[in-house]
């Protein structure tokens, strides 16, 4: 039988009620934490959100997220075969699932006075 | 203009769709010309793209390592292009390399650098000297990218905004004026006219399953290109990188990182049954390691074609025949890194294959970078043309630097055209508010197309592969339907993935389609069905849409302006 990873993951976007889905991924050695996530939205969830970008360098430094409450990179935490809690970085503004407000303030567009062009 | 209260409208003398070394150069030289920039990402300012990823080296001649000119560094790029190059675009990338190195060196970059000062250069594949320059260790991507980012951050007239994805070009009477697209973050529509937009979104790696790509490669720059009415050109000439890294499973590295090595350590390639067996395709290799990337890709895929490659479907790359000493030398804290991934180079090899790792082809510009669309330019990567049918290795991001700059500053420099017109957008602004069925997983769409590119549409063609993925192509486009999945929302990566998924299965189609007319071979366009390579098609395939599909032309090779 193969191995399994569970992935807990605390869901929702600010303002909704706590909710986590658990998922099983099939697990293989050497495997990210990234991976895994990746693989869920292919094969269950296509709404999962967590941010990503250059997938296996660590050089993006975007999938921060937190694994048993602490703090890591999804792309370089090994997937383990066994449950995993995965939850939004504390101390950033939720987005929605694991994504987070990282992004500098100037550099967010809530952050423009934006006047409607109407 | 009447504005729906959930959508944001911004307006900007030079919009930038793309923050990596291209888009970067363009913001900071359409800046100093004076213009207002907005510098846009679908991921995080100067965090996404290519840029980041590339941990190599830089090919410029700077003669400091050892005397050279740019006419050698064009010479080698021409040579490694096969004919098909672009001359005044390459002759472009070379002449001016050299001042966006030291421009960057001004800026506190750290070029690796010899005890006397001299920056230090090694040589690559194909380049006839040490050409390339880097930062220790693996880090010149990275580098590159910070110190542009710390640049853009100090303009006041540079305005950045991050997790906004463009979906579409907004053309009024024949003329580029801006852009619409959502923000990642809220759902929200946004719409920014601009006296002029620079696509700077680099390349279409993601396209295929082995890839050494950022999430955000999914050739989307030339999508926006095709739908607002420019050209592609080569589209056909996808670079695979012959080692990229393939087993043991390796994390928090980029997959190409095995190439700086090689040329330090010259590391040997070597099939199942442990013999070097590259110079059995006539691939010099005798230890220097100077094979151009298709040459080098070609004599892997064929020996693991005939049974000899290793467990996970690569060969093997040993550096098992350096000394202990020199291995930490030459890789520093990387071996550590290296030890945490369980991977020990004085007892094993590593596995490698070739993987999509950039470019050729992309959107058809003059020497300013103007599409044939007025007030569309383009930069970087997203650029065809300088390479032709294969990239000197080192030349991606010289290209971005000097490509971008030379858009920023014609951007900057160029009147306006036309005017926004909100009738001109409201197709693309209704796209991105459409709320269609949840009917197809995007996820699992976009995932089923880089398998099938990966598999049809590689290294190696055949009329009937190429002909298969076409249809794959238009079944999964079947599949996803005409409009996003839901409804707007905060980080909705089932939306995002179906706009990805619109823009690479067109150009998917695109660059299945150039490879299917091309019966030769050359480059990186190997066809299995017509294996050499025929005078005949010396010459490029430009592709632009009529009638929502992708039409194919000849163009004549643009040779050098005469001097």
């Amino acid at each position: 039988m193969t191995e399994t990873a569970t992935l807990l993951i605390r869901r929702g976007a600010p303002g909704e009620a706590e909710s986590w889905s658990r998922f099983d991924v099939a697990y293989e050695r050497g495997q990210s934490v990234l991976d895994g996530l990746r693989r869920i939205r292919i094969e269950s969830d296509p709404t999962l959100a967590f941010r990503f970008s250059c997938i296996n360098a660590n050089a993006c430094k975007e999938c921060m997220m937190r694994l048993d409450g602490k703090v890591v990179y999804a792309c370089t935490a090994r997937l383990e075969p066994r449950e995993m809690r995965l939850e939004p970085l504390a101390n950033k503004a939720l987005i929605r699932d694991l994504a987070t407000e990282i992004a500098p303030p100037d550099e967010r567009l809530a952050s423009f006075a934006v006047k409607p062009s109407g | 203009m009447r504005t729906a209260p959930d959508r944001v409208h911004l307006a900007t003398d030079v919009l930038i769709v793309g923050a990596g070394a291209a888009g970067m150069s363009a913001a900071i030289a359409a800046d100093e010309q004076g213009a207002d920039v907005l510098l846009v990402d679908r991921s995080l300012i100067g965090r996404g793209g290519a840029t980041v990823m590339a941990q190599m080296t830089v090919a410029v001649a700077l003669g400091e390592e050892q005397p050279d000119d740019w006419r050698d560094h064009l010479r080698d790029t021409l040579k490694a292009g096969r004919g098909l190059c672009d001359e005044g675009l390459a002759a472009l990338l070379c002449e001016r390399g050299p001042d966006e190195i030291r421009r960057l060196d001004g800026w506190h970059v750290g070029w690796a650098r010899h005890a006397d000062g001299r920056i230090r250069a090694a040589q690559a594949p194909g380049h006839d000297r040490p050409r390339c320059v880097y930062v220790d260790f693996l880090s010149t991507g990275p580098a590159v990218s910070r110190t542009l980012r710390g640049q853009v951050q100090r303009q006041e007239r540079i305005k950045r905004v991050g997790d906004l994805c463009i979906t579409d070009i907004v053309v009024a009477d024949g003329v580029a004026v801006g852009a619409v697209g959502f923000s990642v973050t809220d759902g929200r529509a946004v719409s920014i006219a601009a006296k002029a937009v620079i696509i700077a979104t680099g390349g279409l790696t993601r396209l295929y399953a082995r890839n050494s790509a950022s999430a955000n490669m999914g050739g989307d720059g030339y999508a926006l290109a095709l739908r607002a009415g420019a050209e592609l050109i080569d589209m056909e000439f996808v670079q695979f990188f012959p080692i990229g890294h393939l087993a043991p499973r390796l994390i928090g590295m980029d997959p190409i990182m095995w190439d700086p090595f090689r040329y330090k350590l010259g590391g040997r390639l070597l099939n199942a049954q442990g013999r070097d067996f590259a110079a059995d395709y006539g691939v010099p290799e005798d230890g220097r390691y100077v094979a151009p990337r298709d040459l080098l890709t070609r004599a892997i895929l064929k020996e693991v074609g005939a049974g000899r490659g290793s467990p996970a479907g690569g060969v093997f790359l040993s550096f098992q025949h350096v000394p202990a000493d020199h291995l930490r030398e030459a890789f520093g804290p990387v071996i550590d890194r290296l030890a945490a991934n369980g991977i020990d180079l004085t007892r094993q090899p590593v596995e490698v294959a070739p993987i999509a790792h950039y470019h050729m082809g992309g959107i058809r510009v003059a020497l300013d970078m103007k599409t044939a669309v007025p007030g569309l330019l383009a930069a970087g990567e997203a650029v065809g043309g300088a390479n032709g049918a294969n990239r000197l290795s080192g030349n991606a991001v010289t290209e971005a630097l000097v490509f971008g700059r030379a858009a920023g500053n014609t951007a900057a420099g160029a009147a306006p055209q036309g005017a926004w017109r909100d009738e001109a957008a409201a197709e693309a602004l209704a796209l991105v508010a459409a709320t269609g069925p949840a009917s197809a997983n995007t996820a699992a769409v976009i995932s089923e197309l880089q398998s099938l590119m990966n598999r049809h549409v590689g290294p190696f063609r055949t009329v009937a592969g190429l002909q298969d993925a076409l249809a794959d192509i238009r079944r999964l486009r079947a599949a996803i339907g005409a409009a996003p999945p839901g409804r707007p929302g905060r980080f909705d990566t089932a939306r995002l993935d179906w706009f990805d998924a619109r823009n690479m299965l067109l150009v998917a189609e695109a660059v299945a389609s150039a490879a299917l007319a091309r019966q030769e071979s050359r480059g990186a366009h190997q066809r299995d069905d017509f294996p050499e390579s025929d005078e005949c098609w010396a010459i490029n395939q430009a592709i632009s849409l009529r009638g929502g599909k992708p039409v194919l032309e000849r163009r004549p090779t643009k040779a050098a302006a005469p001097a």
